[in-house]
């Protein structure tokens, strides 16, 4: 079973060999290194580029603009904040011109703690990123969301924001990516020795196509006495909750894995609220001006007569970082020991 | 090299053909010279039009490049004008209509933006005057955002560097930025990503250095005698020119656009030119005694008794009617629809606003 940093791989493989994909770039991601977290070893397009954020988001946008189909990764997100006029810049370039310039360019980028990455790696980007107008944001949760979303990614026409869960890149999912050779064999053809690598060049298994939307949510857990909305890595502590919690008798949880942050699946978060009338939100941002805070302001305007308790968020500290003790990071991001308080709260509030 | 054609309405044909054939030595010929002068007043009375519709409510705020005519028209003349790679791509900033205007857009598209009327070309009404696009002609989107096109040059420049080295030939990339602008990230981005080894990009950087950022004289801010110098320690050829003769602006631009072609190399060339109406509206946008490049060449014509005063006069008349009724079409044409806010948020029309909700 591929784990996320291959499922990542395999997907940019994939859009060199069938979407046309011209570049991958940023800095560490071509040889030797392919990546600090390999996700970007072995491609055919991807390059080094100098430590220039601006320079890599700028260069992204010039090669879109000459009509290239170009994948820039910023290393950490944490480093991503000195770009961010450039970021608009490409967002509302589209709009600006009245339609004359779509943005077709992929950026990705590590995102969130859990890997205690101390003040300037466990950074998160997704309330960040839902302000910038004219960009579509994904973050998957697992292997093959991370492969079908990057495909989906690439085929989108206009500027994708695609985050990374650092935490979640080794691990493994359930679903088989179509094509995707046994875990040994995988390894073996994609992954890039230890040691000189000069010579070394990645055999690619012959996989196919699988594309999750943009936009489209999914379910992950069903239940019929509360919802919890959120993505990356929360979505597994979320159902591993949900599951104490209704082995307790205490509820059924429905888990939404948002998948998109924008355009969001508010369809799904409709149903999902009128069905439950309980709902919890969950991210590792922090919490003021927090991406949830929107979803409950429409929860609120659309559905106030449909709650049977009031709307819980669930988010980081507002800190002006993530500590690096372990005491300090946990106190910091949520828990499942957080995720539980409020999960039972909202299904013991009465109505 | 193919050479732009000019659309031009007053004496379109005899200007389109000397424009379209370059002679050897163009400021010798007495064609080529009235003609350049020609679209130099179009230039300048243009951008006096639109001063005048910012200050009487036609229109909201101006900026623009009176004084950087000899830069503008020399360069929208010698760019390889069309879209696609075998083009060269131009990343503008807003002291170029005059550019455009060389490469043959009509007057009226600058006057349709700043009236903010929904026949705008370039942004529909959305954004401010000066600030230019026209894909046809790989003229990216002007910002406002200072030297921003000096990190997004080199993505364009890498495209052609590849085509380069595919098909043996492409066009190249021009930026252009202020002064001031150079203290900015950007500006160093631009040198560092044009000369990495072994992918050297086909780039020219152009800095018009009027001396100013907004009110901040540059040499209370700068160390460097030449902004240029500052390219010498990336390996890159660098030159500075006078920026307001029209002759000098020609050979620079034309020495600098060869450079980079023949090579594929980047190359900074810095002009010194005025700015005869100040930074912007912000600044009152009142003529400044500077030295003006149209009275520089109407001295030459003057000296060389190809024009009579009576005779530049009408030239200057006949841009004033063009300008007048432009004006006048403009003033009679619809402002966008309000409900069109979200169009073009993503390059399906009907994608933007809040998700599930219909705008």
């Amino acid at each position: 079973m591929a784990n996320m940093a291959q499922a990542i791989r395999l997907a940019l493989h994939y859009g060199e060999k069938h979407y046309g994909v011209t570049d991958i770039f940023g800095e560490d991601v071509g040889a030797p290194q392919g990546g600090v977290f390999t996700c970007t070893q072995g491609l055919e397009t991807a390059w080094n580029t100098p430590l220039d954020e601006r320079g890599i988001i700028g260069t992204a946008m010039g090669l879109a603009l000459a009509g290239e189909k170009p994948i820039a990764e910023i290393q950490f997100c944490d480093y991503i904040f000195n770009t961010i006029d450039l970021l608009k810049l490409a967002g509302n370039t589209n709009w600006a011109s009245n339609g004359q310039f779509p943005m077709d360019m992929v950026v990705m980028t590590p995102h969130g703690a859990g890997i205690h990455g101390s003040i300037y790696h466990s950074h998160s980007f997704d309330a960040w990123a839902s302000r910038l107008a004219g960009w579509k944001i994904v973050i998957p949760s697992t292997p093959l969301d991370a492969y079908g979303l990057m495909l989906s990614a690439i085929q989108e026409k206009n500027p994708v924001m695609y985050l990374i869960p650092k935490a979640l890149l080794r691990t493994k999912g359930t679903e088989i990516i179509p094509g995707e050779p046994d875990e040994k064999s995988l390894k073996e053809l994609i992954d890039a020795p230890i040691g000189d690598r000069s010579e070394w060049k990645a055999q690619w298994p012959d996989i196919q196509e699988k594309l999750i939307p943009i936009g489209k949510s999914k379910s992950t857990r069903e239940g019929k006495n509360a919802t919890i909305v959120t993505y990356s890595r929360h979505v597994a502590m979320a159902e591993k909750v949900a599951n104490k919690l209704a082995a307790k008798g205490l509820g059924e949880t429905r888990v939404i894995d948002l998948r998109t942050i924008y355009p969001y699946d508010w369809s799904a978060i409709s149903n999902a609220i009128v069905e439950t009338g309980r709902i919890l939100f969950i991210n590792e941002d922090t919490e003021i001006t927090n991406f949830a805070e929107h979803l409950i302001r429409r929860t609120l305007e659309e559905h106030y007569y449909e709650l049977k308790a009031r709307p819980r968020m669930l988010a980081a500290k507002h800190t002006p970082g993530v500590g690096l003790a372990t005491t300090l990071e946990e106190n910091t991001v949520p828990q499942e020991k957080d995720i539980e308080r409020e999960l039972r709260a909202l299904l013991s509030e009465a109505t | 090299m193919e050479k732009s054609s000019v659309q031009f309405k007053a004496n379109s044909e005899d200007i389109q053909r000397v424009l379209t054939n370059f002679p050897t030595q163009p400021f010798k010929d007495k064609e080529f010279v009235l003609s350049f002068h020609e679209l130099m007043v179009r230039n300048r009375v243009l951008e006096e039009k639109l001063i005048r519709m910012a200050k009487s409510q036609d229109g909201f705020f101006w900026i623009g490049g009176p004084g950087e005519e000899a830069f503008n028209i020399s360069l929208g003349l010698q760019v390889k004008k069309g879209q696609g790679l075998d083009f060269d791509f131009l990343h503008l900033h807003y002291r170029n209509n005059g550019c455009l205007l060389a490469m043959g857009s009509p007057m009226i598209d600058f006057i349709r933006q700043m009236r903010t009327v929904k026949t705008d070309p370039f942004s529909g009404g959305r954004n401010f005057t000066a600030h230019v696009c026209k894909k046809e002609w790989n003229t990216l989107p002007a910002t406002s955002t200072i030297e921003t096109q000096f990190s997004i040059a080199p993505g364009t420049a890498r495209a052609q560097m590849r085509r380069r080295k595919k098909a043996g030939d492409s066009g190249v990339t021009i930026v252009i930025g202020g002064d001031a602008g150079t203290a900015e990230a950007d500006f160093a981005t631009a040198l560092i990503w044009s000369s990495r080894p072994q992918e050297e990009l086909p780039l020219l950087m152009i800095v018009t250095n009027n001396q100013y950022g907004i009110s901040t004289p540059a040499r209370t801010q700068h160390g460097e005698k030449n902004i240029a110098d500052r390219a010498k320690a990336y390996g890159i050829q660098s030159a500075t020119a006078n920026g307001t003769h029209a002759e000098k602006a020609w050979s620079a631009v034309e020495t600098a656009l060869d450079y980079v072609r023949t090579t594929g190399k980047p190359y900074l060339l810095e002009l010194s030119v005025s700015r005869l109406y100040g930074h912007s509206s912000s600044s009152g946008a009142n003529r400044i005694d500077e030295e003006c490049p149209i009275e520089n060449i109407e001295n030459k014509i003057l000296k060389m008794n190809w024009l009579n005063k009576e005779a530049i006069q009408k030239i200057w008349e006949s841009a004033k009617q063009e300008a007048n009724a432009a004006q006048e079409v403009a003033r009679g044409e619809d402002y966008p629809d309000a409900n069109t806010i979200y169009h073009h948020s993503f390059s399906n029309k009907n994608e933007g606003g809040l998700p599930g909700r219909d705008f």
